[in-house]
């Protein structure tokens, strides 16, 4: 069984990130980059099906510059077998990242394709349900659980107020959440096994793909700032404040 | 020329970093105080293989540089292990090369393989009471004796000897009065740490509590022939070829700890409200801060040049003493000034900086002093006169 999975390339979770002062975006520049953590979970996933014996094969498919190189690098030095880049300098929107993933899913026919539920960068969490449209496949977002039978896999989703199991057919895409597993560290020796996996890279154009951006970015602004709390002297002055001024109580 | 990491590179140092999260301030706070080794630390270093960064693959290393030892020992100091972190491993990493180079295959398949899985933890033995920049007047004396030798004298300055179990020796084979020259005479062994005939006393110190240096004293210690490294008398030149590695990973060091205090400074001067604004909008306090960030920057280019020039095989002594002198300076100015953003805090031991500046002397003064390296600069490239 082959198990494909996707690394994003986006600003580490522990950056604090700066809005361009011009509105236009973030301040990517000399900017600490990582794989989605969303999408470590998937590759840890899949490493691990593959260490139960479960699973032959893991690739690994990114999406974005050349610099997408190093994502795809962590992943084969976390247990990923090959890697896969669509490389292109477009800023990729999930519908495009869906189309490219079908492509590779077309050429690659796996039983599985595991994405994160969404990337910390856009937050969009679209890409994996768009992708199990576009290829006619079940999905199961939201992934807490991942148990392979035969031809089906039976997913714990993580829902508003409790847990949904569910059983979908292979070939399916399953989404992550935050608590199907804590994903591994690279150690040294299969980071210097990484350096002789190979990678693909292809074009967007190769696969057929049109990635052109359907939806502009007008203006990215910071959140407001906090105001400062105050601290109040005694429970009843606490009361009369949510009552009267926050009315947030009657 | 290219300033950018490699994706193995990157990967090197994140990995790094996912280690060093799991040992956070307090962690090594803790350490301080109660002087006990980093033993989960050096575990979680050990069980990723990266002990063996810097070994050949035959032998289970990763067979990488010292450029690549250097982004491990400065993420591990930057992340806040500060010297306790680096110096848990420092020794292990490249201090067995003088085996890599000069050992007979025997020697490496019995002495490296355990060194890289951390079954055998190695210390140093090379200052002595009064040979300590002037390594040739080494005095502990070995005397051949049929299929062994025996060891007498002093070492000073052993790190982790309360924990190892080998160590490697640089001790006097042929007395100073018979060599020619005070470089010749010198012998390299790397042999079982015997404490029957080895007596460790440890030194109380400023800082870096929970990483042990030590006293030690050495009679009668037998070690077989066997355990000699390269030949007889050619210590000081086996010695010499780990130097400029030492100097580019202390320094290496020293960056990553001078980064660690001034992420902190910066952090509290945006924080600190005085007067009803943060002290950081004053320039007094973050113009120091600018330069200091600037000068660990410039240090670490010069870490990075000479480790490359090192793995290029290229001559690198200048490039490595200048580096291990820029990277301590920069990095006592950053903790120094990391204290004083802090002001009274800066003093409290709960807020970190105080033990920084207590261990960026280490790399200040060791594995050899700023005025050395001054002395050696003006007489090596710049064609003066010898000083001393």
């Amino acid at each position: 069984m082959k198990v494909l999975v996707t690394a994003k390339r986006v600003v580490d979770y522990n950056v604090s990130i700066r809005v361009l002062s011009d509105n236009s975006g973030v301040d990517l520049n000399n900017v600490k980059m990582s794989v989605n953590p969303f999408d470590e979970i998937a590759i840890e996933e899949a490493v691990r099906l593959k260490e139960a014996g479960k699973v032959e094969e893991v690739i690994v498919l990114s999406i974005g510059t050349s610099a997408s190189q190093e994502q795809i690098r962590t992943c084969l030095a976390l247990g990923a077998d090959r890697g896969i880049l669509i490389e292109t300098d477009v800023e990729v929107q999930p519908l495009a990242i869906a189309k490219c993933i079908k492509a590779i899913i077309d050429k690659e026919q796996p039983s599985l394709i595991i994405t994160g539920k969404q990337a910390i960068d856009g937050d969009n969490s679209q890409t994996g349900q768009m992708v199990a449209a576009l290829a006619g496949l079940a999905q199961a977002t939201f992934a807490s659980k991942i148990e392979l039978n035969e031809d089906t896999a039976t997913v714990t989703r993580e829902i508003d107020g409790g847990l949904e199991v569910i059983t979908v057919k292979l070939p399916a895409v399953v989404t992550t959440d935050l608590r199907l597993n804590e994903p591994r560290y690279a150690s040294l020796p299969n980071i210097m096994k990484a350096k002789k996996k190979p990678v693909e890279v292809l074009t967007p154009e190769d696969l057929g793909v049109d990635v052109t951006p359907r939806v502009k970015t007008l203006k990215v602004t910071p959140p407001a700032e906090r105001k400062a709390g105050i601290i109040v002297e005694t429970v009843e002055a606490l009361v009369d404040k949510l009552k009267n001024e926050a009315k947030v109580i009657s | 020329m290219n300033f950018e990491y490699s994706s193995q590179q990157v990967s090197i140092q994140q990995a790094i970093e996912k280690i060093c999260a799991s040992f956070d301030a307090d962690y090594w706070l803790a350490r301080d105080r109660d002087g006990v080794f980093p033993n989960e630390f050096v575990a979680a270093i050990t069980a990723g293989g990266w002990l063996g960064i810097a070994m050949p693959e035959a032998y289970g290393g990763a067979g990488l540089g010292i450029t690549e030892t250097a982004i491990m020992a400065h993420t591990i100091a930057r992340s806040g292990a500060g010297m306790t972190g680096a110096s848990a491993v420092h020794l292990n990493l490249f201090g067995p090369n003088p085996i890599v180079v000069f050992g007979t295959e025997d020697q490496k398949q019995r002495f490296l393989p355990p060194l890289i899985q951390g079954q055998d933890r190695a210390c140093f033995g090379v200052t002595e009471p009064d040979a300590g920049l002037n390594t040739t007047q080494l005095v502990t004396r070995a005397v051949r004796d049929g299929d062994h030798y025996v060891i007498n004298g002093r070492k000073l300055w052993t790190t982790t000897a309360q924990t190892a179990n080998k160590i490697l020796l640089i001790v006097r084979t042929t007395a100073l009065a018979d060599c020619k020259k005070p470089t010749e005479g010198l012998s390299l062994f790397y042999t079982d740490l015997n404490r029957e005939s080895i007596e460790v006393r440890g030194i109380e110190k400023m800082g870096r509590k929970a990483v042990d240096s030590n006293a030690l004293f050495i009679d009668n210690l037998i070690v077989p022939i066997e355990d000699r490294i390269g030949e007889e008398g050619l210590g000081w030149k086996y010695l010499l070829h780990g130097l400029n590695p030492e100097r580019i990973l202390i320094a290496a060091e020293a960056v990553g700890l001078g980064q660690a205090a001034l992420a902190r400074a910066s952090q509290y001067a945006k924080e600190r409200v005085v007067f009803n604004r943060s002290i950081g909008k004053n320039q007094g306090i973050q113009h120091p801060l600018a330069v200091n960030w600037m000068e660990l920057e410039a240090a670490q280019l010069m870490v990075q040049k000479a480790a490359s020039l090192y793995d290029a095989g290229k001559p690198c002594g200048a490039e490595a003493n200048s580096a291990k002198y820029l990277a301590a300076e920069a990095g006592l100015s950053a903790c120094q000034r990391a204290v004083l953003t802090h002001g009274g805090m800066g003093y409290a031991k709960e807020y970190h900086v105080e033990r920084y500046l207590r261990e960026i002397m280490i790399p200040v003064i060791a594995p050899i002093s700023q005025e050395l390296i001054k002395s050696f600069i003006a007489e090596q490239v710049l064609g003066q006169d010898k000083s001393y």
